[in-house]
């Protein structure tokens, strides 16, 4: 059987499939139908040093092989994760990853330095690229000084392995990219939602509660391999890649485009399992085409 | 899948059943059926449960065909599988207290009343229906209510039972008995009213959400309505809350 374990700068994982923020909860939500164990790695919703109450309803919006939502970070706060949440999850045997966003730098040094506090927390992904809030988030992420200067604060406050979720809403999502390594990211994952509209045509207005939201699912699949293959000659570090992934297929794409993991999300709202499914199906397609490990498909695509 | 039956135009009642005993499922509770594999139906569907039927192992999915989700599950039929999540959320408060309960509901929110009077039978409970709908051919299953205890009827265009909305109702105007609780499901101008109506007259009363939803598991954070205690999903929270929870301005 292909060997198909992962290192994400010092982050081991068993297997390559992570579950991305927003679609996964805090995997309890999830205990009675997946075999959470079975799963690389869950990245927790998205964490904010205050609590947060989210958008206003409507926020999801159904779209051809996706969804456009703008949730916008509910979330009750870092220090309701640290004292509420982590100590249920914290002895899933699986990488438990926070998810870290913020409306300031200082919010997202001082939410890091928190999560940094928990042993059962081998890593953060920092969202610098949440297109859903207004102060913040994607605000860093679209600029390299923005990024930059995140990062660096981050980085002087939390010492274990940093993975820095980029936006695909930029003009050169490399040159975001090598501003977050050279600010001290030990990885990046991509790509975060696309900003995308629907509008009701009847009703003549926007079908989300701000006007705007993410896109993800299939549709967005491209574009978020796309960025892979290009974050992924631009930097030397580790790359995380995410958008659309509903099958093994789907991620192999992203692991010959130079992912070293994947994180699955919407796929998560269909199938419960699908992490779990891909995971297994990574393992078969690798063993049907003789590679003895994942290693051997990361970075393998070329140009016809 | 048993059976597909088309009760009405623009609508379809899924029979369904299982392998092993169907578990035990709260009126109120929904499940999240996938639907066949088309980019534009690329979420699950959220449908009440119409009606279980523990003899025969059936679950029944009561639908009113108005997109292409519900297109495709209305051009299923008897062999065919479905994927199906079941059972979720929290559904109508369960058991007899010994007082009266008074089931709403309007077009196809209609569909999950009949579980729920069912069940409030089967607890010793002799629950009243106030149905309304649109013209006749909206109140379906009007037999297997009828076994359940009284109902009375509305239409919009007067084709059955009093003309207007439920909350036109004589037995609304006459006043309801102070032990009466109401339970309610159909749109939400409907649900409004008659939550206005309950906080009127002092009665409790629950009502049944069906906001838009992504998972149906409480993960993805879309389906959120605004209670006394901030956004909660209504997939897991609800999709049934007492109107006390609940910030409408009625």
């Amino acid at each position: 059987m292909a060997d198909i374990t992962t290192n994400i700068a010092g982050l081991k994982m068993h297997n390559p499939v992570m579950t991305a923020s927003g679609t996964f909860g805090y995997g309890l939500e999830f205990a009675d139908l997946v075999d959470l164990t079975q799963i690389g790695g869950i990245i927790v919703k998205g964490t904010t040093l205050h609590p947060r109450q989210g958008n206003d309803y409507p926020r999801m919006a159904e779209t051809p092989s996706g969804m456009l939502n703008c949730v916008g970070l509910q979330n009750k706060g870092v220090d309701h994760f640290c004292q509420e949440i982590y100590p249920q999850i914290r002895n899933i045997r699986t990488n438990i990853v926070v998810n870290v966003s913020g409306s300031s730098i200082d919010d997202y040094a001082e939410c890091a330095r928190r999560i940094d506090a928990l042993e059962d927390i081998p890593a953060i992904e920092l969202n610098i690229s949440c297109p859903n809030v207004k102060q913040g988030g994607m605000a860093f992420g679209v600029t390299r000084k923005g990024a930059a200067s995140v990062v660096k604060a981050v980085r002087q406050a939390y010492h274990k392995t940093l993975i820095v979720k980029l936006s695909p809403n930029v003009t050169d999502i490399a040159d975001i990219a090598r501003s977050v390594e050279d600010a001290g990211a030990d990885a990046v994952s991509l790509i975060n939602t696309l900003m995308g509209m629907s509008i009701d045509i009847e009703r003549r207005c926007s079908r989300l509660s701000i006007g705007t939201g993410g896109l993800s699912g299939p549709a967005v699949k491209p574009v978020a391999v796309r960025c892979v293959w290009q974050v992924a000659r631009a930097v030397t570090i580790p790359v995380v890649g995410l958008g659309g992934i509903m099958t093994a297929e789907d991620a192999i794409e992203f692991f010959m485009a130079g992912a070293s993991a994947v994180e699955v999300g919407t796929a998560n709202f269909i199938d419960p399992a699908a992490s779990v499914h891909i995971a297994q199906g990574i393992t078969d397609w690798l063993d049907q085409h003789n590679c003895k490990s994942l290693k051997e498909i990361i970075g393998a695509a070329g140009v016809r | 899948m048993v059976a597909a039956e088309y009760p009405a135009e623009g609508y379809v009642l899924l029979r369904l059943t299982d392998s092993e005993p169907l578990p035990e499922i709260r009126a109120g509770q929904f499940v999240e059926v996938r639907v066949a594999d088309s980019p534009h139906t690329f979420l699950r569907r959220p449908i009440s449960v119409n009606y279980i039927c523990r003899e025969r192992n059936e679950l029944w999915l009561l639908i009113r065909v108005v997109g292409e989700g519900t297109r495709h599950l209305s051009a299923l039929s008897g062999g065919d599988r479905l994927n199906v999540l079941f059972p979720l959320g929290n559904g109508f408060t369960p058991g007899h207290d010994g007082g009266q309960v008074l089931l709403v509901g309007g077009g196809v929110g209609i569909a999950p009343l009949l579980e729920y009077g069912r069940q409030l039978c089967q607890a010793g409970a002799v629950p009243t229906f106030l149905l309304g709908g649109r013209s006749k051919k909206d109140l379906l299953q009007m037999e297997l209510f009828e076994q359940f205890g009284p109902v009375y009827v509305t239409t919009e265009d007067g084709s059955r039972g009093q003309r207007g909305f439920v909350t036109d109702s004589p037995l609304l105007a006459g006043g309801l008995p102070q032990d009466m609780r109401i339970a309610c499901c159909g749109p939400k101008p409907m649900m409004m009213a008659v939550a206005r109506y309950a906080k009127g007259h002092g009665l409790e009363c629950e009502v049944s959400l069906e906001n838009m939803m992504a998972c149906g598991l409480g993960a993805c954070l879309c389906c959120v309505e605004h209670t006394l205690r901030g956004n909660v999903c209504v997939c897991t929270e609800g999709p049934v809350f007492n109107i006390t929870e609940l910030t409408w301005q009625i």
